[in-house]
């Protein structure tokens, strides 16, 4: 199953509900290119939404990192949410978990980019 | 692309035919598909005229996957640490180490031309999964 991406506002931040695989030749792709629009557009608050997320790999992992720096350097914010059990002991094992502002709801996440 | 799904598929079959659990089974799909992925992007430079070679068996006491490719090589004990400070915002070099990290072995070894990964996943004995019956009487 490839990637879905849907988005919408919540309180002036752009949520991405994603669904499916981030992985190479996949997702990872299509993640960049979301958030590369929405940062071009101004978009300044981004929260993925990764509750939907059964998969990922090393290159999908490197696609978050490279979001998150990419949107840090252009002065924006990225943050996530509900990882699932196989993606948050990913990010575990990798040590990505101390990099990434992670939350389990939506109201505390949206609330933490005031 | 698609022989990295196809191989992590099969992988897949194999370790759930083994009997692993969840947790398991994913360990084993993923190291599989990290593997195969390094041999045809990195191993063969994505070259379609190259090829890799997967070979999957079930012993009895232990899941082993071999792939290889036919480029020109690396050396395994020498890859920066993806968990190290300065490389933890890297956006690549986590799939070697993620392959590490979930089977119970893994070797290299150098084809002159390609390399060789044998990634090896332990099976718990059956004595450890069989419930043991209540004495009666």
């Amino acid at each position: 199953m490839a990637l879905a991406i849907a988005s919408r506002e919540v309180d002036g931040v752009t949520v991405l509900d994603l669904s499916g695989r981030i992985t190479l030749g996949e997702g990872s792709v299509q993640l960049r290119d979301s958030i590369r629009d929405l940062i071009g557009k101004g978009q300044r608050r981004i929260l993925l939404d990764l509750g939907e997320v059964n998969y990922i790999d090393s290159s999908g992992l490197g696609e978050l990192v490279s979001a998150y720096t990419s949107a840090k350097n252009q002065s924006a914010t990225l943050k996530l949410l509900k990882l699932t059990k196989k993606v948050h002991d990913l990010l575990q094992l990798t040590k990505l978990y101390t990099v990434f502002d992670i939350y389990d709801d939506e109201a505390s996440a949206i609330a933490s980019f005031k | 692309m698609e022989s990295v799904g196809e191989v992590e598929a099969a992988a897949d079959r194999l370790a759930t035919e083994a009997g692993l659990d969840e947790d398991s089974r994913f360990h084993v799909a993923m190291a599989v598909h990290e593997a195969a992925i390094n041999a045809v992007l990195h191993g063969n430079d994505y070259n379609p005229a190259l090829h890799i070679d997967v070979s999957m068996e079930n012993t009895g006491k232990n899941l082993i996957f071999v792939i290889a490719d036919q480029g020109h090589g690396f050396d395994p004990d020498h890859l920066p640490d993806p968990t190290a400070p300065e490389n933890l915002k890297r956006g690549s070099g986590r799939g070697i180490f993620l392959i590490r990290s979930l089977m119970d072995e893994v070797h290299f070894r150098q084809l002159h031309p390609g390399t060789e990964l044998t990634l090896i996943k332990h099976l718990a004995p059956a004595s450890e999964t069989k419930p043991h019956d209540g004495g009666g009487g």
